[in-house]
Parts: structure tokens; sequence; C-alpha cells
């Protein structure tokens, strides 16, 4: 049974579908690439996956427990085991780049303060980030940011990681940072779901890539030769 | 005859009568800013809210209070409340008059501040688990405070010189104590000069004192933001414009 099985997941604005009848089966430590022209879809799959896009229909099995998408309840069992990182990262400008790593799980899991300080340090020495504690995010260039929003998404201990256009804001030096330091989750563990338009690094990172087109999913590639999918290999082709 | 009587001028401008007139003056604005803002505040929330319970009776609220004038609202709620059998005295019902029609401006500033606040941030607290309350009280509000002390302190400023209107329902503040003066010792240009120089005061003070509360404001995020964090969005900007 894969860890992450969504099935039948419409989303609909007015009258227009954005997304349509929607499946997505994805194992454990999996990194995924969703892929696509824009308006295909993809961002609204990943806020369904975190519970900030209302749905018409869709069920989740994540990790072996149900998640109705359409009941009320979705949204809270959905962040209890995932996290997002946005493309603009939503870093709150008026906190230290600590307190942006503490508040949810002080705040929302009501853990002490003291040893979350601890893990959110630990954390951000791990990202290279352990002088900036002290700092607001807005003093960081867009690969700290980057470092500092995906050190926020972990602290609450997830075990799938969603990510919005991870490179799109960094130069090519630090997305193959980025792309290390999600390789190192995976293996780790961590079921990592990316939208993405760079696609070397999709290529590169990928254990399974996604076609969406027009809110339905058009392909799907798996394992080493996930790229060599022919409709998605012309996509790639096209957008290289 | 003489045009210009220098002893009255001065008389007026040191006599207790008219200083304890400017003070009446200044708690009423400090009241009505004070209740204005939790009014508007709750209205501010609630115009925002996606149910039209809450939206349209504080759509409707701002509409009525900012599409009629301060006298009529006032003159209403002083002649009008006591047919309804409701007895208020002239200071409740100025300051009443004062907090309801201030909220309703108060409620468009700090709703435009609510905005301003980058969606972004919103989206990311509620990914991280975090309910509503917990958004507005440690994400939206501290960062839209920052962005409304400059309206606010326009606000504050304005309503200093609008309490004059409370005159009308014989509310005893600088106005009316200057009009009482005239009518009884006639030196119109003399009396309403010293008025003029204390509303003048009270709000140079002020426009110092909101100059120093801005800075302070600013202080942590003057060096940090690359954009400056200058400029007010230009809805904030249109709503601290807001005529009176």
């Amino acid at each position: 049974m894969p860890y992450l099985d969504l099935r039948g997941v419409t989303v609909r604005q007015d009258t227009h579908e954005i997304l349509r009848d929607v499946g997505l089966q994805v194992g454990r430590g999996e990194i995924v690439s969703l892929i696509g022209p824009s308006g295909s879809g993809k961002s609204t799959l990943l806020r369904t996956l975190i519970g900030l896009q209302p749905v018409v229909s869709g069920s989740l099995t994540l990790d072996g427990v149900a998640i109705d998408m359409t009941a009320a309840s979705a949204p809270r069992a959905l962040r209890a085991r995932a996290a997002i990182v946005f493309q603009q990262f939503g870093l709150f400008d008026h906190m230290s780049v600590l307190r942006n790593l503490t508040l949810a799980p002080t705040v929302v899991a009501g853990r002490p303060r003291a040893e979350v300080e601890e893990a959110a340090r630990h954390r951000l020495r791990m990202l290279g980030l352990a002088d900036k504690a002290e700092i607001r995010p807005s003093r960081l260039s867009g690969g700290q940011k980057q470092r500092v929003a995906i050190a926020r998404a972990l602290m609450t201990q997830p075990d799938l990681l969603l990510l919005d256009e991870p490179t799109s804001a960094l130069d090519p030096r630090l997305v193959s940072e980025v792309t290390a330091l999600l390789r190192d989750l995976a293996r780790a563990g961590m079921t990592i779901i990316q939208v993405s338009h760079g696609m070397e690094s999709v290529a590169a990172l990928s254990d399974r890539i996604v076609l969406l087109e027009d809110g339905r999913v058009r392909a799907v590639g798996a394992g080493a030769r996930a790229a060599a999918e022919p409709s998605i290999a012309a996509f790639m082709n096209a957008h290289r | 005859m003489q045009v210009w009587n220098w002893h009255g001028f001065f008389t007026y401008l040191t006599s207790p009568y008219i200083f304890r007139g400017a003070l009446v003056t200044l708690w009423m604005t400090f009241a009505a800013m004070v209740f204005g803002c939790l009014l508007g505040l709750a209205l501010a929330v609630m115009k925002r809210s996606r149910h039209r319970a809450l939206s349209v009776p504080a759509r409707f609220y701002v509409w009525l209070f900012r599409g009629t004038p301060l006298l009529v609202q006032l003159v209403v709620i002083y002649a009008g409340l006591p047919k309804l059998d409701i007895r208020l005295s002239v200071t409740a019902c100025a300051v009443i008059g004062l907090s309801l029609n201030e909220a309703a401006y108060l409620a468009e500033i700090i709703r435009a501040g609510l905005n301003a606040v980058p969606p972004g941030q919103i989206a990311a607290a509620r990914a991280l688990g975090m309910d509503e309350w917990q958004i507005s009280s440690r994400i939206a509000f501290p960062q839209a405070f920052r962005l409304i002390i400059p309206p606010l302190g326009n606000s504050v400023n304005g309503l200093l010189k609008t309490t004059s209107v409370t005159s009308v329902i014989s509310m005893e503040e600088l106005m009316q104590r200057s009009q009482i003066l005239v009518q009884d010792q006639f030196m119109v240009l003399e009396l309403f000069s010293v008025a003029a120089l204390y509303y003048l005061f009270m709000t140079t003070a002020w426009d110092f004192l909101q100059r120093r509360i801005e800075r302070r404001a600013e202080r942590p995020y003057r060096r940090l933001s690359s954009a400056g964090g200058a400029g007010l969005p230009p809805d904030l900007a249109a709503a601290s414009r807001d005529a009176r």
C-alpha cells in the first residue's frame, strides 16, 4: 500500500473545474515532481494536500489513515502530517528567524518554549543559518529565506513536505544546494511533493513525475526512467 | 470702536474657564478614540468576514455613519433617544456620538491595515496549523498595527477639532465655552482667536507626539527591509486621506 493514496480530487471555482478527478499514489520517502503548463492545477493540488483549498470531492489515505478531503476536519488532519514551503516563503516579517521557527510548535502544539528553541537552533545550525537566529527575515538573501522556510516547515515534524517552486527564486548555485537538501530529507524517510518549473532538477531529483494538464493527470512517470515517459519527455523538452 | 482688545484677548487666553473647556475637548478626544478603536476593530473584522451575517451589518454601519454628518447623528442621539425614553447626559450623548462616528472611519483604516498583511503569511500560518484567532493575534494584527499608526494619528488630529461639533448639543467643551462668553461679552474675534490658538496648540502637540510614536514603531523595521517599509500601501493611504 502506498504511503500516500489520493483519489478523485475535484476542485471547482465558480463553474470552472481547476482539478478534475485527480489521483496520486506516492511511496514513503519518494520525491514527486508536479509539472505542467501554468494554470494546469499544480499549485492547487499542492494546496489541497495541506487543506488550504476546499475540494468538491476527494479522499486520501496517508500512512494508512483515511482522510475525507471534504470533511471540515480534513485541514487539521492534513496539517498534523504535512508541511508546505511556499514560493514566496511567507515568513513572518515582524519576528526573528528563530521565532518564525518556534511559533507554531509552541502556540499550536503547546510544546515548551525552551525545548522548541533548542530544536530550532539545532535545525538552523544544520542549514548553516546559526548566526541568523536573531535577525528578521527581511534581512536574509533569497537562498537563506528559502532555507528558513524549509526549517520552519520541518519544525512541525511532518513526514510529508510540500514545496511550491522551491528553486525558482534561487540562483543556479543555490539550486543544487536545495536539491541536495531535499535528497537528504527523502533519504531520511521524508516524502516530498514539489511543484517545479526547473526541469533539470526535476529530472535529477524525482522518483516520480506527474504531468498535469487542464486540471487532469495527463501522465505519470516512475522510477529511474520517469522522465522518459513520452508525454512527460515531450513537455520537459519543450520547457527546458 | 476698538477693533481688537488685547486685554480681553490675554484675559481669555489665561482664563481657567476656557482652559477647562480645552481639557474637556482633550478627554472627549481620548474617550472617543478608545471606544471608536474598539468598535472600529470589531467592525473591521466583521467586514472582512466570509459570513454575510457579519459583513453585511458592518458594511451597513460604515455606510450609514460615513454617509451622514456627525451634526445630524449627534442631534438624533441627543433629541431622539429621549423619545424612546432613553435619557442620557449631554456628556454621554457627545461621547457616544463621537465614538460611533469615529468607529466608522477607524474601521476602514483598520481594515486596510489588515488587508495589507501579505496573504502568503496568512496562508503559511494556516498551513502551520494556527487557528483564526492565533493568526489574528500573532500574525495579522501586530503587522497591521504598525501600518495603521500614521492614519490613526491623523484621526486623532481630526477628532481634536471635530469635538467642537458637540457644542450644538450644548456640550461644554472649548468651542461651547468660547461661544458662551461671546454671547455675554461680545468680543467675538478675541474669543474665537483664543479658541483657535488652543486647538492649534493641541494639534501641534499631538503632531509632535505622533511623530515620536511613528519613529518608535518603525525603529525595528528601518534598517531591515530593502524596500524601506516606507510608504503606506495604496488603499491604506486612501483610508487615511478620507476627508471628513
